[in-house]
């Protein structure tokens, strides 16, 4: 449809084609979804192929020293000049097999143990922990029972751990070492075309200058591997095993068990699975309520502070801005303690006659009262920053809506809040996938409850994190938690990337101001 | 015809009159609304009797009894108990918050200032590939690996330590880039151009002229991240288990309300809760209109 088509709909026929664009733009937006992820691994597969490339060309067009460098590293740089930069590789490369014959190998020949006798009577394959656990006999007991012997065994986590790191470290040793292909080449080249190769020191100082980014960055990336991104290799591993409460390191094992933790979560396990659709639905349900509550009435806030007319705007602003800055662990315990079933409201309340309201202990209360505390704690947020965009509306467009003769009303649909909804949607994007996230509210407020035996270590209230939570903490399901986790990114990545891809979109198409 | 005009300007002004009053209603009863919890809290804080709840809203008793508590423990003998005897040291809690968030907050603001200015004004060929990865990476929930973190310490032999708090605030701060990236963005590059052919470096121009211009975001920052630590529960209870002397604020005073105690020490933990949030609220009050800038992030430009 194009323009012009569209400009001669009636109002009605307007609003019905931008609900059916919407709608029909989700698919669409699924669809470029997949060509996104798609185009990504092509580029992968592009850049390892001309990586391949550029590798066997390099070495096809290399001297001598190139050619060597191929096999003990830094030897190109020591034999075209450059010798403290070559000493560098050769020591990088040195230390390199160092780590992997005292270290790393030991803990990939380790990742998948084949026959090993987990308890007197089993042997299993793909354990995670290579020597087998020998029992010895135990003497306190009289010698009639075999105890494990704590020494020899494996530690599953140490060994899951060390062998994520080893594979860490050959990547960066990988990139290295292709470094170290590429200067040879480069130094052999600079050499033919009768320049002298760059100093070490000179080198050197370029990560002062325009290098200076990698000086910038090492060390934030170092850790951020080390804290960040190892964890969560760690965690994602830790959803194909069956690392819970019967096997804990140490004293026992783990081992892979494939998708079995995924289909206990989807559909083999009833009690996990009914658990985790009814958690998902409410996580869904409340995610789309706190956010539009939030959002709506925070701009209705923001609105009525900034009204042209309205005085102490500062006093205002500063009432609600102070509820927002009290850390939110004291005042969602407060709020709990007060709507609890012999808090202050229904104390209140009886000493009025009146009967008892279930704020927190009956299921549907219970999700009613998190969602209007909610609304409590992060109305204030949405008034803060609607209320800067608020003063950024060109005071000339509602002047010229007013010689337009347009009033208050048609002002606020047809300026104020496509202006608002334009300039906020990476601000509503953020916003459902924190209350996807949220942890606080529902733990501080109802701890996840009212709990029934239907739910698997789980109340009626629980979010995915919060059951995530409470499956690490209370009862050391660590393989059910981690898919979870994943389950939770892929359900917030693809919600924001198809948000994302749709908001772009619709900005392309109808360009405010 | 002037008569006339006159009544119309009139209805018209008593009509916004009408209109501006209902605004003011609204606004105040939002305003007892949310202001009336924290109001209570401090109510409690001040309360003689004990008790976790009441019926009414102000004390029948004031005291300043439950500030003391906070400090002061004494046995049934009357002898003031030193803090490592006290069943709830608030001062060791704070100590320990205090320990925690000035470490992180060193580490995490000068993490911050390092990766936001990279990625703001320094040009790389991995540069879009560090934004898209950073962008992924906060997509998984925070916690997600704690477990896994935490054998990671376990095996370091930072089991239960402080020190292990500070590693888990402050390692992954450089994915909190994007508040300062965007102060950073708004630096006009004619500076560095201009530092760039009187002869500096890219390291001169950073320590001499960018971060002496940038002192509002370098205050946020290190706000921010001081203030962390005093709010947090999650890392802090996982981490912590057991390990009282350990303990943080915020994952004491949790511990103030367990089925025991929340009867003897609830007004004390209003006490504590009044404490700590004065001076986060006063900051957060000051540093609102970064919070906002940072949220917004460059959605206003263009």
């Amino acid at each position: 449809m194009n323009y012009l088509d569209y400009v001669q709909m009636t109002k009605g026929q307007r609003f019905a084609y931008n609900i059916k664009s919407f709608f029909t733009g989700i698919p669409g937006a699924i669809v470029k979804l997949f060509v996104v992820i798609g185009n990504f691994l092509k580029n992968v597969f592009s850049f390892i192929v001309t990586g391949f490339k550029n590798y066997g060309s390099r070495f096809a067009k290399g001297d001598i020293g190139t050619k060597l460098s191929y096999v003990v590293m830094g030897a190109g740089n020591m034999m075209h000049g450059q010798i403290g930069k070559g000493i560098c590789f050769l020591a990088a490369e040195i230390a390199y097999f160092a780590f992997m014959i005292n270290f790393g190998w030991s803990y990939i020949t380790k990742i998948y143990a084949t026959n090993v006798q987990v308890d007197e009577n089993t042997l299993v394959n793909g354990v995670i922990g290579k020597e087998p656990p020998i029992y010895q006999e135990d003497s306190v007991f009289g010698g009639s029972k075999k105890v494990i012997n704590l020494d020899t065994l494996d530690n599953s986590n140490k060994v899951l751990l060390f062998f994520v790191m080893t594979v860490i470290v050959c990547i960066a040793f990988f990139a290295i070492y292709i470094t170290n292909t590429k200067s040879a080449y480069a130094t052999q080249k600079t050499l033919a075309e009768g320049k002298k190769p760059i100093g070490f020191i000179a080198e050197l100082k370029m990560f002062l200058d325009e290098r200076f980014h990698v000086t910038l960055l090492t060390l934030p990336i170092l850790l951020l591997i080390l804290f960040t991104i190892l964890p969560i290799i760690f965690t994602i591993f830790m959803a194909f095993t069956n690392y819970d409460k019967e096997h804990q390191p140490p004293g026992n094992m783990y081992w892979w068990v494939g998708f079995a933790n995924f289909a206990d979560v989807f559909y083999s396990n009833p009690l996990k699975s009914q658990t985790f659709g009814k958690i998902l639905i409410w996580t869904l349900v409340w995610a789309v309520f706190a956010t539009f509550t939030n959002y709506i009435f925070g701009i209705i806030l923001a609105l009525l502070i900034n009204k042209k007319e309205i005085r102490f705007k500062a006093f205002w602003r500063t009432m609600f801005v102070i509820t927002a800055a009290v850390p939110q662990f004291v005042t969602l315990l407060l709020m709990r303690l007060i709507l609890s079933d012999d808090g202050a409201v229904n104390s209140l309340l009886q000493g009025a006659g009146l009967p008892v309201i279930p704020f927190l202990s009956d299921a549907t209360a219970a999700r009613i009262t998190v969602i209007v505390v909610n609304m409590w704690v992060g109305i204030p947020y949405t008034m803060l920053i609607t209320s800067g965009l608020l003063m950024n509306i060109p005071e000339d467009l509602y002047e010229s809506a007013r010689i337009d003769g347009a009033n208050a009303f048609q002002q606020f649909t047809k300026i104020t809040f496509p202006y608002i909804f334009f300039v906020t949607t990476p601000y509503l994007i953020t916003t459902f996938v924190g209350n996807i996230n949220n942890f606080n509210v529902i733990y501080f407020l109802t701890g996840g409850g009212p709990s029934p035996s239907s739910y698997y270590q789980a109340g009626q209230t629980d979010l995915l994190v919060t059951w995530l939570y409470k499956l690490t903490v209370n009862s050391s399901d660590f393989n059910l938690a981690s898919v979870i986790g994943i389950i939770v990114f892929v359900v917030c990545a693809a919600g924001s990337l198809i948000t994302f891809n749709m908001s772009k979109a619709s900005k392309n198409e109808e360009e405010f101001s | 015809m002037t008569n006339s005009k006159s009544s119309i300007q009139g209805g018209y002004a008593a009509k916004k009159k009408a209109v501006n009053t209902l605004v003011y209603v609204i606004l105040t009863v939002m305003v007892i609304i949310w202001i009336f919890p924290i109001l209570w809290l401090i109510m409690q804080s001040f309360r003689g009797e004990s008790g976790i709840s009441t019926s009414y809203f102000f004390p029948k008793e004031w005291t300043f009894d439950n500030y003391k508590r906070l400090f002061v423990e004494v046995d049934d003998a009357g002898n003031v108990l030193p803090l490592d005897e006290m069943r709830f040291p608030y001062l060791r809690w704070i100590l320990n918050t205090l320990l925690v968030a000035t470490l992180s907050c060193v580490i995490s603001t000068l993490f911050i200032l390092m990766v936001s200015y990279t990625l703001s004004r320094l040009r790389f060929k991995s540069r879009k590939t560090f934004l898209n990865l950073g962008l992924i990476l906060g997509m998984f929930p925070g916690f997600m690996s704690m477990a896994a973190t935490y054998s990671i310490m376990e095996i370091f032999g930072l089991k239960q330590q402080l020190i292990a708090l500070v590693i888990v605030y402050s390692a992954g701060a450089g994915l909190g880039y994007q508040v300062a990236k965007g102060f950073f963005d708004t630096i006009p590059r004619s500076l560095d151009e201009a530092a760039k052919i009187d002869g500096a470096t890219r390291n001169q121009i950073f320590w001499r002229i960018i971060l002496p211009l940038s002192k509002p975001i370098i205050v946020y920052t290190a706000l921010t991240t001081f203030t962390g630590p005093w709010a947090d529960y999650i890392f802090v209870s996982y981490f912590m288990k057991d390990n009282s002397d350990n303990y943080t604020v915020a994952l004491g005073l949790y511990s103030m309300l367990g089925n025991q105690t929340i009867s003897e020490y609830f007004t004390v933990f209003c006490a504590g809760a009044v404490l700590i949030a004065i001076p986060i609220t006063i900051l957060f009050v000051v540093m609102q209109r970064f919070y906002v800038a940072g949220v917004t992030g460059g959605a206003v430009k263009g």
